[in-house]
């Protein structure tokens, strides 16, 4: 055996050719990173932090703590995923007349499939799933979820996967496919570098965690909501937080299963998408989407919820229609799996299955439409204040209107036919996702910030870049639907037509606009925490809210209620604030609490080390990794004692403190 | 409804005073069914997709020239004692019998291997007849899904192996006699999906 074939055995693919040494944009932005990495490890390493951050956050079962380290991934990854979309925009507003641009195409390729990838699995489900971590329990009034150490395991799995997308970036490359990687383009002929390979094994990772922390999260619901909680007394964003989860157990084993099968025609050679051997790459694009379609609601149903919580808490008002809003929301969820092929009526499935589902997407939009007039018969004769998590509501209103009916004009097959594939198409989903889902997250934010972290977020920044989204996501997504409704196909890296420039020049605008919202954002913030004290409020409930979290300190003590609260009415906080609740002072019990443990966080990373070994052709690692993680989950299952008792003197010690602020506000 | 205090003899009960004993582990069962299900839905898609790509042989054997269902029977009558004798050890666990229970579980595993066994010597006779995965999709299809219930079994045995040294230490605890019920739960669910692979890739098969 000589030296090469050494090397093969111990590296597989890897060498120092993967590294993108000649593309200067990568290393430009790797040297960044870098930088900025060893910084934050320095630093951390500097002011000693590593032991605080390892026992109480990275060993943290908490579901409040790990629902914050959720959202702080999200955030992260939306600064990644925005710099592609920028990236893009530039480039197409400066490809005509014989420019090339600056990216070369397969650099290209992988930004708009990274792009795509990246807002969805690690931006969207991240921010979802941290709201609903965070808010769940609190709203029910329960202690934590049903499996805390699941949660913990579900969130490291989650940011492995993010792990790997973003390693892709400087080691080898990523997809060149699109967001979806539809066979047989992903297939080993005709994309047989490791970028397909690093999509399949990050989603896999990452979906690994998001289908326990619905079953998780499903079981929390059903069974840990405090005595007097029926059904039909849970708050609005509860329920499409259990309609959500009940979506993703239902959708993501397809994900998971397509996935595998894509791996098993690249590893193996199997024939199940391929062109020959009776391979059917159609089954492919069915399977994908009967997931893809009802992710999109398990993004925008807990949206939907945010939505009903800050409209009726900024309303001063109950929620008008409630029963009608959660039989909406159980509706959308059981049509969300009936409609998945609209996605490719060009397919060729023929009139009949194409006007079946043209017309039950179609239907959607009725429970949707009955959740639009919920939120505006709430708004009507109400006590309006317009914070930010209410502008931002109202925002949504107006944009989402709009791609809702273009969704609808998509949903005829005759006019997909001529819009398929086209920018329309581009517009139509980032202006349900962006005005929808993200609108519904900038609120949730806004609106639970006080909650999480005891003080307010900074409200002059967050208008100003409620504005430049706002503003931003307009001049940025109308150019697309006239450039679609003129033909103009999606992913294109260059133009030939001159006339289509300026469209293309007004998105890129509308993209910096959205550029400064972001850092608007980020500054608010930096002030929000530098002027924490002018913003604290030790009430637990800054904005007059109705549902239990609200009664909870902000932050809540770790065992978040004292004593289980008893529920008697819908909106139990605005009840027992009517009806005159005490808090109780005295009197405390002992809380059993489970315990910390890292073994989350040690089998994501083994997961992490396996998936990068089988990316890379390196099955000694593989293996390795594998056996580690059966081994790890196996010792993990030999710790019998899991959970302990906060005292009662702590207890005591927790809510006093409490009494005394709360004493010295009034 | 007016803002007024209800004088407070009327006022309801807000909160519980005393800390129930929350059983540990009480939503166990439910969390581990809904898990179940979803598993049930990955089999969902493998069946699917045999159904839509069973039929392609691209030119290759068909599942009449390569089934052996004497062989089969014999295998899905391994799996079904198996299920059979996991009831048995679930019985004597609920009268507290430790070594009876351990006994049970024993020869469920012997039946699980059995079965492995069985199924592993058809996939070899398979391959050496160059009716390997790759040769079509029929096959490709094939392989997965009935190779994808085999890889249960075998973590399903890994499991038993495990609950059973969790046993020998602990005995039948409350957490132990939970995570048995577990096992119990998917060992059956492992046994409903071979009926499904039974019935509709080999009987069917075979008749085609």
């Amino acid at each position: 055996m000589d030296s090469t074939d050494l090397a093969k055995l111990v590296f597989g693919r890897l060498s120092w050719e993967s590294l993108p040494v000649h593309e200067p944009i990568v290393m430009g932005t790797f040297v960044a990173v870098a930088i900025g990495g060893i910084a934050l490890l320095v630093a951390i390493t500097r002011f000693s932090l590593w032991g605080y951050l390892w026992r109480e956050w990275f060993t943290t079962v908490d579901h409040k703590r790990i629902g914050i380290m959720y959202m702080i991934l999200g955030l992260i990854m939306l600064l990644r995923g925005f710099s592609d979309a920028i990236m893009m925009r530039a480039q197409q507003a400066i490809a005509f007349n014989g420019s090339e641009g600056y990216l070369p195409a397969h650099h290209y390729d992988q930004i708009f499939t990274a792009h795509g990838v990246i807002m969805i699995f690690f931006v969207a489900m991240p921010l979802v799933t941290g709201l609903m971590n965070y808010i769940v329990p609190l709203q029910i009034g329960a202690r934590d979820v049903s499996f805390p150490f699941l949660n913990n395991f579900s969130f490291w799995m989650t940011a492995a996967g993010a792990v790997l997308v973003m390693m892709s970036l400087f080691v080898g490359e990523f997809a060149r496919t699109g967001w979806l990687a539809y066979p047989p383009l992903s297939g080993i002929a005709y994309s047989p570098d490791v970028g397909v390979d690093y999509y399949i094994w990050s989603l896999q990772v990452a979906g690994v965690g998001t289908l326990l922390s619905g079953v998780n999260l499903i079981a929390t619901i059903v069974k840990m909501r405090a005595p007097g909680m029926s059904m039909m007394r849970m708050p609005v964003f509860t329920w499409t937080a259990l309609c959500t989860n009940v979506l993703i157990v239902a959708a993501f084993p397809v994900l998971t299963a397509v996935l595998a099968l894509l791996s098993l025609d690249r590893y193996l050679g199997t024939a199940f998408f391929t062109n020959d051997f009776g391979g059917n790459p159609m089954m492919y694009v069915n399977l994908i989407w009967i997931w893809g379609h009802p992710e999109v609601y398990i993004l925008i149903l807990p949206a939907f919820g945010i939505f009903s919580e800050v409209t009726s808490t900024f309303s001063g008002k109950r929620l008008f229609g409630y029963t009608s809003m959660v039989y909406a929301t159980v509706v959308i969820t059981i049509l969300s799996y009936l409609v998945w092929l609209h996605h490719f009526f060009t397919m060729g499935s023929g009139a009949s299955v194409n006007s079946f589902f043209g017309i039950t997407t179609m239907v959607i939009s009725i429970p949707t439409g009955a959740k639009m007039f919920n939120w505006l018969f709430t708004m009507y004769r109400g006590r309006i204040r317009f914070e930010l998590p209410m502008m931002w509501t109202i925002a949504f209103m107006l944009t989402f209107v709009v791609g809702g009916m273009t969704g609808v004009l998509l949903a005829v097959p005759p006019a997909d036919f001529v819009l398929h594939n086209s920018l329309f198409l581009v517009a139509h989903f980032h202006n349900v996702i962006i005005g929808g889902v993200l609108f519904g997250l900038f609120a949730g934010i806004n609106y639970w910030f006080p909650k999480a972290f005891g003080f307010r977020l900074d409200p002059v920044w967050g208008k100003r870049s409620f504005w430049c989204w706002v503003v931003g996501f307009w001049a940025a997504f109308m150019p697309l639907y006239i450039l679609g409704l003129m033909g103009v196909t999606r992913r294109m890296r260059v133009f030939d037509d001159p006339s289509l420039q300026i469209w293309f020049v007004i998105a890129a605008l509308g993209a910096v606009l959205i550029a400064l919202g972001i850092a608007c954002m980020l500054i608010q913030f930096y002030v929000s925490v530098r002027d924490r004290e002018k913003l604290r409020d030790v009430s637990g409930d800054p904005w007059n809210g109705r549902t239990l979290e609200w009664s909870t300190s902000s932050p809540p003590p770790d065992y978040n209620f004292a004593f289980t609260p008893v529920i008697h009415d819908g909106d139990a906080w605005a009840d027992m604030k009517r009806r005159g609740y005490e808090r109780p002072t005295e009197g405390f019990r002992p809380i059993h609490m489970p315990s910390n443990t890292g073994a989350g966080i040690v089998l994501a990373g083994l997961s992490a080390a396996t998936a990068f070994g089988l990316i890379w052709y390196m099955w000694w690692l593989a293996a390795v990794g594998f056996v580690g993680l059966l081994a790890v989950a196996i010792g993990h299952t030999f710790n019998y004692k899991r959970d302990f008792h906060v005292p009662a003197e702590e207890v005591e010690r927790v809510e006093g403190r409490r009494t005394a602020l709360l004493a010295g506000r009034s | 409804m007016s803002g007024t205090t209800l004088p407070s003899g009327d006022r309801p009960v807000f909160y519980e005073t005393e800390e129930h004993a929350h059983p540990e582990g009480a939503s166990t069962m439910l969390g581990f069914w809904i898990y179940l299900m979803s598993d049930c839905l990955i089999f969902a898609c493998l069946f699917a997709t045999y159904a839509v790509l069973g039929g392609s042989y691209a030119g290759g054997p068909g599942p009449r020239d390569l089934f052996e269902l004497p062989l089969v029977a014999l295998n899905t009558t391994m799996l079904l004692l198996s299920s059979i004798t996991y009831g048995f050890a679930m019985l004597v666990m609920d009268k507290g019998r430790v070594g009876a229970t351990q006994l049970w579980l024993a020869i469920t595993g012997l039946f699980g291997l059995a079965f492995l066994s069985i199924e592993l010597t058809e996939f070899a006779n398979l391959i050496h007849e160059g009716a390997t995965p790759q040769r079509s999709a029929f096959l490709s299809s094939f392989f997965t899904l009935v190779g994808t219930h085999g890889l249960h079994v075998t973590f399903g045995i890994v499991w038993l192996v495990t609950l059973m040294a969790q046993v020998a230490r602990h005995g039948l605890i409350a957490a132990n006699r939970r995570r048995l019920m577990c096992l119990s739960l998917f060992w059956h669910f492992l046994d409903v999906i071979w009926i499904g692979v039974f019935t509709f890739v080999y009987l069917l098969g075979v008749l085609r």
